[in-house]
């Protein structure tokens, strides 16, 4: 659990290895809210999103965003993130299957520390980019 | 409207307890059973303390308040949280009580689409830890778009 990545062992290029959620839904965004107190209501109040003309309620960007730092900590393990950046762009709607993954852009030594830079994504079921991310981590 | 003057707006400092059942709770809402964050014995052994999830500072919204928060006028209609980085530059632990301040680091704007003029507004915190080592920085891009947020 606590193995780190080895400088010499990771390469440019290389994939993260993806995590799939299946089937994310209105528990799962109010779950969110109340551990993250991101209490807007378009994530859980069908009678106001209705109000203002959305079908549905969907997932707060930080949820999508909170599953792609799992695929990203996962792999690059706990302790070891330097940076996380992430832009929303579609929206994520209770019944979608997310898959989060991402690819290692570049490797290089900075304040002492082996570090790699890359790209984080994280998809629906139609190929839709939900989340589109940065990261930098630390490798030994 | 891009209101330019609001560039260096910083609130008041507010206080950041780490508390396991905070983390712990956060760790489940976005879906990672990483034992670090649910078993402190295993956390104290492998990493010096229980750990936070990457993104766990997005719950200083229960610590800050009127006051931390520097003063940016919004349309509630019209606004969507764009964009969120975090900086982690030192290790963070349950127990830590850290210490933020909150300011408006820029405000900006670009053409929207149909013609309209969307206004970006970065929000930086930066907290300190107990010892007063800067251990990260949070940074929010709120848009304000030309129009209501449905028929954006």
């Amino acid at each position: 659990m606590a193995q780190k990545l080895k400088f010499d062992h990771v390469a440019v290029g290389e994939q993260i290895p993806a995590l799939t959620v299946d089937n994310v839904s209105r528990i799962d965004f109010v779950r969110y809210a109340g551990a993250s107190g991101d209490f807007v209501p378009l994530h859980y109040d069908q009678t106001f999103v209705e109000a203002v003309g959305i079908p549905t309620v969907f997932a707060q960007g930080m949820f999508t965003a909170g599953l792609l730092s799992r695929c990203l900590t996962d792999y690059a393990g706990i302790g070891q993130v330097r940076r996380f950046k992430v832009r929303f762009t579609t929206r994520v709607w209770p019944g979608d299957t997310i898959t989060c993954k991402g690819k290692i852009t570049r490797k290089y030594r900075e304040d002492g520390e082996g570090r790699i830079e890359g790209d984080l994504e994280a998809t629906n079921q139609k190929g839709e980019l939900a989340v589109k991310g940065a990261f930098v981590a630390a490798v030994e | 409207m891009a209101d330019k003057s609001a560039i260096g707006r910083t609130g008041e400092p507010f206080t950041m307890p780490i508390e396991w059942g905070k983390v712990r709770e956060f760790a489940r809402a976005i879906k990672d059973p990483n034992p670090a964050y649910f078993d402190p014995e295993l956390a104290r052994r492998e990493y010096g303390g229980v750990p936070i999830p990457v993104t766990f500072l997005m719950t200083s919204a229960f610590w800050q308040d009127e006051r931390s928060m520097p003063a940016v006028q919004f349309d509630l209609g019209r606004v969507l949280h764009g964009e969120q980085e975090f900086e982690l530059l030192k290790p963070i632990y349950v127990g830590d009580v850290l210490t933020g301040v909150t300011r408006v680091a820029d405000v900006y704007e670009k053409p929207g689409g149909r013609g309209g003029v969307m206004t970006f507004t970065v929000l930086e915190t930066r907290y300190t830890n107990g010892k007063g080592e800067q251990v990260a920085v949070a940074r929010s891009v709120i848009l304000e778009t030309g129009q209501t947020v449905n028929s954006a």
